[in-house]
């Protein structure tokens, strides 16, 4: 049957053009390939984050008023609604979780170099949205937690220099955060933020497909002194059933730690009320947050909160463009850029238990 | 006699394959789809309690009579005023916690705890309350009457 | 123009002049002279008083200065002038004289509404019909006269914080004399009320929790006319506040009983300075209990109160089950905010039951109690039903994860045929 629909479908759309390439596409197989599964892992989570998504539309209200009891309402009446939401909201964390790994994977596997600096740029990107999805959505039921870590977080993006405070109140729907913040980041999480997100997978999906799997330096280096050596699998079907055998170990995941785990729902958010003691963001923050944190009120001159700011734009404009400053050949396998990684990952799990831990 | 077996196995295994494969997917399938299509049905209860609630229905309540109706998480009091006027507000007393109540014969709000009262808009005019009683937007729809948080800025 | 040397003069002699004109009332130019509190601000106590203090005062900040109430002149500084017969001067004031002279202002509705037409005029009157006014015509001065309460040359209004008349310092007032043993040893009546309210749970909400409607010394016993309230009057003033519970007292067995047998009512189980937070102790018959004071063991009156007692208890221990079941099934991430809110219900219908208490019959308290134990008994089904969908879904979960594992390894064996 599905030969006949198959057939039915080319003799319009000339399909064997488009799906030969892709029968042909090969995946090198070595002592790292298992790397290779990160990437899959992340847009499959994206997928579920899209479908327990749009699961939750059906209830959810965003307007001060009624968020928090709409998603109260998810959680205890809607048949199964506390498994999507524990789902959407575990999801979330794993999904961001993975995009690290898969951007730390491809640092230290040099996968970045050339021909692939595009795909790169175009995954950091992504990477961003995916945490301006975290932001956004962690606002959404509006309790106390998620509207103080807002009104901390669109703060300090307000201590950028010139360009900080229209940004925030561009952020905030207004100089505080109140239920036009909350219908604005509901804006930016159902349809800016997937739009965007959707041609930049859609631009990394193809540039990946078009110049295939990267190999680590080592190994290339062995394959080409022995082409005997080289080892690879089709990618469709075994790459792609392994895939989705980790797509299933995923899944399987994500409905434990829903069951076992449900999310909390916390406390309605009081606008007026006091900040409670020791807000914190989530964890993917936590390391930004710890540093500038650290760092004193005033350094020389400048004001300490700016300082950090400005440091971590930096930090991020340089991360987004890293493969232009390394050279096409190295001298080494292991340059600079190897060890600025594993500085980056060291300090960022550092800085987030220590994030965790502090008061 | 090696020759006979290899296919009978080669088919055994093809078929065990085939069943935990094909048993796989429709159990795992049918796991994921049960929750969503019972989450798309709408629960009968559809009232949020946050914002409005139906507190009454009209005839419930006499002239010159209250009742107290649910309000998201606390207790609501519902006057019925000789006018044909109504009114809501909070009922949780402002001195102690207890619930107040409607006086017919004091035509004001009551609180038996310590005899605190209030009158019909909520203010505190006898007793140890300390401050006024939050008041709620009242609207008829059809034959029921509505009680509505008062709008936030 | 100030170029000019004579224009430079003269601006010269306009500044000074101004300079003085502008610093002659800090000076005290200008201001009515006071003789008295300028001799008097120096001299040590008893004769002491400072501009300071006396600034303080609610009088002096409304015109009125030392001679308004002591006589004399005070713009003279000459002692046989200032304090001489001619003036008027009247020296310290006698004790038995003070209400009058106070009164002499605060008792006229025609000059003291020229003041604040808010403020009441019978201060006097009340006065006389107190303890302390019946005593002070017999010649006693130890006891209490207007200053003692309202302090002399720093009188604050009550609203004040600092004021010794204010509900928050009423009972320290009070307690300056009352409980001096010493002081009160003549006249044979106990010194303990104020270490006794000091325990209360009426001080507690005062001093405490800053609750100012709570009772203190004055509410219960007036204060310009104080008196104890009559042993038969003592439901009467409870009543003010506690109205449900005085309102069943009153209907019931005992109300006669007290009143017959001279008993101070409220006063026989709560005791009437040291009123603690009352607690189902009080019916028990061990330390605490109050009803065995009078009751024999075993008749009606004793199990109508096992059965009181008995009641309470269970429902009290089923709110405290409900709270439990509700708090696990929280903690294993079950959603029960619902029936948390309900708890709050039940914890009413408890407090209702303890009020019904004082119409001392089992049946109507009894009729609360079930009241309360269904909402209690809901919120614990709720608790545990909780739980049984917490394991359900964990089921569920089993269910699901054999699921995949039949799937990871139908598609492992798959891919090993592919790939043998």
């Amino acid at each position: 049957m599905f030969a006949a629909l198959y057939r039915w479908l080319d003799e319009r759309l000339h399909l064997d053009g488009l799906i030969a390439p892709l029968r042909h596409k090969t995946v090198p197989t070595h002592r790292l390939s298992y790397w290779y599964f990160f990437g899959g892992i992340t847009l499959f989570l994206f997928i579920v984050q899209v479908l327990t998504g749009i699961l939750l539309l059906l209830y959810y209200r965003p307007s001060a008023n009624e968020a928090f009891e709409s998603v109260q309402y998810i959680m205890t009446r809607v048949q199964f609604g506390w498994l999507i939401r524990s789902i959407h909201s575990w999801s979330a964390n794993l999904m961001i979780f993975t995009a690290f790994v898969h951007m730390f994977s491809v640092l230290f596997l040099k996968a970045y170099r050339k021909p692939r600096e595009m795909t790169w740029v175009s995954g950091v990107l992504l990477l961003f949205l995916v945490m301006g999805f975290g932001f956004s959505g962690y606002l959404l039921p509006w309790n106390k937690l998620a509207f103080f870590a807002t009104t901390v977080g669109t703060q300090m993006a307000g201590q950028v220099p010139i360009i900080g405070q229209p940004m925030m109140v561009f952020l905030r729907g207004g100089p505080q955060v109140t239920g036009a913040t909350l219908t604005r980041f509901f804006g930016f999480h159902v349809a800016v933020l997937p739009g965007l997100v959707v041609v930049l997978i859609a631009i990394h999906l193809f540039l990946v497909q078009r110049q295939g799997m990267s190999v680590p330096p080592k190994v290339e280096a062995a394959w080409t002194a022995n082409p005997s050596l080289r080892r690879e699998m089709r990618f469709f079907p075994n790459f792609l059933l392994r895939e989705l055998m980790a797509w299933y170990v995923a899944i399987g995941t994500l409905g434990a730690l829903a069951a076992l785990f449900p999310w909390n729902l916390g406390v309605k958010a009081e606008p007026f009320a006091s900040a409670p003691a020791g807000i914190k963001p989530e964890w993917y923050f936590l390391f930004m947050y710890q540093t500038l944190k650290l760092i004193p009120s005033k350094v020389w001159i400048v004001d300490g909160e700016v300082l950090g700011i400005l440091g971590c734009s930096l930090a991020g404009l340089f991360w987004l463009l890293l493969p232009f400053f390394e050279s096409d050949k190295p001298a080494r396998t292991r340059t600079w850029i190897t060890g600025l990684g594993v500085f980056a990952l060291v300090y960022m799990i550092v800085m987030s238990v220590y994030g965790y831990v502090a008061k | 006699m090696c020759a006979d077996h290899i296919p009978q196995t080669r088919t055994t295994r093809r078929r065990a394959i085939g069943m935990f494969l094909g048993g796989g997917v429709l159990a795992s399938l049918a796991s994921f789809l049960y929750p969503v299509l019972r989450f798309l049905v709408p629960p009968p209860v559809v009232d949020l309690g946050g914002d409005e609630v139906v507190a009454a229905k009209v005839g419930d309540l006499k002239p010159n009579s209250g009742g107290i109706f649910r309000f998201g998480s606390r207790p609501g009091l519902l006057i019925l005023e000789s006018d044909g006027t109504y009114r809501a507000l909070s009922a949780t007393c402002t001195h102690l916690g207890c619930t107040v109540q409607y006086r017919a014969d004091l035509r004001q709000i009551w609180c038996p705890c310590h005899n605190g009262i209030y009158d019909l808009s909520g203010r505190n005019v006898s007793g140890p309350p300390p401050r006024p009683l939050d008041a709620f937007d009242v609207h008829l729809r059809g034959d029921e009457i509505v009680v509505s948080r008062k709008r936030e800025a | 123009m100030l170029q000019n040397k004579r224009c430079q003069f003269a601006a010269a002699r306009f500044a000074v002049l101004t300079g003085l004109v502008a610093l002659a009332p800090c000076l005290g130019y200008g201001q009515a002279v006071n003789s008295c509190l300028d001799c008097h601000s120096a001299m040590p106590a008893p004769l002491g008083v400072t501009q300071d203090k006396f600034s303080q005062d609610i009088h002096a900040q409304k015109g009125l200065t030392c001679t308004s109430c002591h006589g004399g002149d005070s713009s003279s500084y000459d002692p046989t002038v200032a304090m001489g017969s001619k003036a008027g001067f009247k020296g310290k004031i006698d004790r038995r004289q003070i209400p009058d002279l106070c009164g002499s202002c605060h008792s006229n509705p025609n000059l003291m509404r020229q003041y604040d037409p808010s403020l009441r005029t019978d201060q006097l009157a009340e006065y006389h019909t107190s303890v302390h006014g019946k005593r002070l015509v017999t010649g006693d001065t130890k006891v209490a006269v207007c200053i003692d309460c309202h302090s002399v040359h720093d009188i604050r209004p009550p609203s004040d914080p600092r004021s010794t008349v204010n509900p928050v310092n009423v009972a320290t007032t009070c307690s300056r004399c009352h409980a001096d043993a010493n002081y009160m040893k003549q006249y044979g009546i106990p010194t303990d009320q104020f270490a006794k309210y000091n325990t209360s749970v009426h001080h507690d909400a005062l001093a405490v929790r800053g609750d100012l409607s709570a009772p203190t010394c004055t509410t219960c016993h007036g204060n310009h006319g104080a008196v104890p309230p009559g042993v038969d009057k003592v439901q009467n003033v409870c009543a003010n506040c506690h109205v449900f519970q005085a309102q069943m007292y009153a209907k019931s067995t005992h109300s006669k009983v007290f009143q017959e047998e001279g008993l101070p009512g409220c006063v026989v189980c709560h005791s009437n300075h040291g009123i603690h937070m009352p607690s189902d102790a009080m019916l028990s018959t061990g330390p605490g209990g109050v009803c065995m004071r009078c009751h024999a063991p075993g008749d009606h009156c004793d199990r109508a109160r096992a059965s009181i007692l008995d009641n309470l208890t269970q429902l009290d221990g089923t709110i405290k089950q409900a709270d439990d079941a509700l708090r696990l099934a929280e903690s294993s991430g079950m959603e029960v905010s619902e029936a948390r809110l309900s708890q709050d219900q039940a914890r009413d219908a408890l407090t209702k039951a303890r009020v019904t208490i004082h119409s001392f019959q089992a049946a109507l308290v009894d009729q609360d109690i079930q009241v309360g134990m269904k909402i209690a008994a809901a919120n614990l089904k709720a608790g545990k039903d909780a739980m049984i969908e917490r394991n359900h879904r964990r089921i569920g979960l089993g269910l699901c994860l054999v699921a995949i594992a039949i799937m990871l390894v139908g598609l492992w064996l798959y891919i090993r045929k592919l790939e043998s």
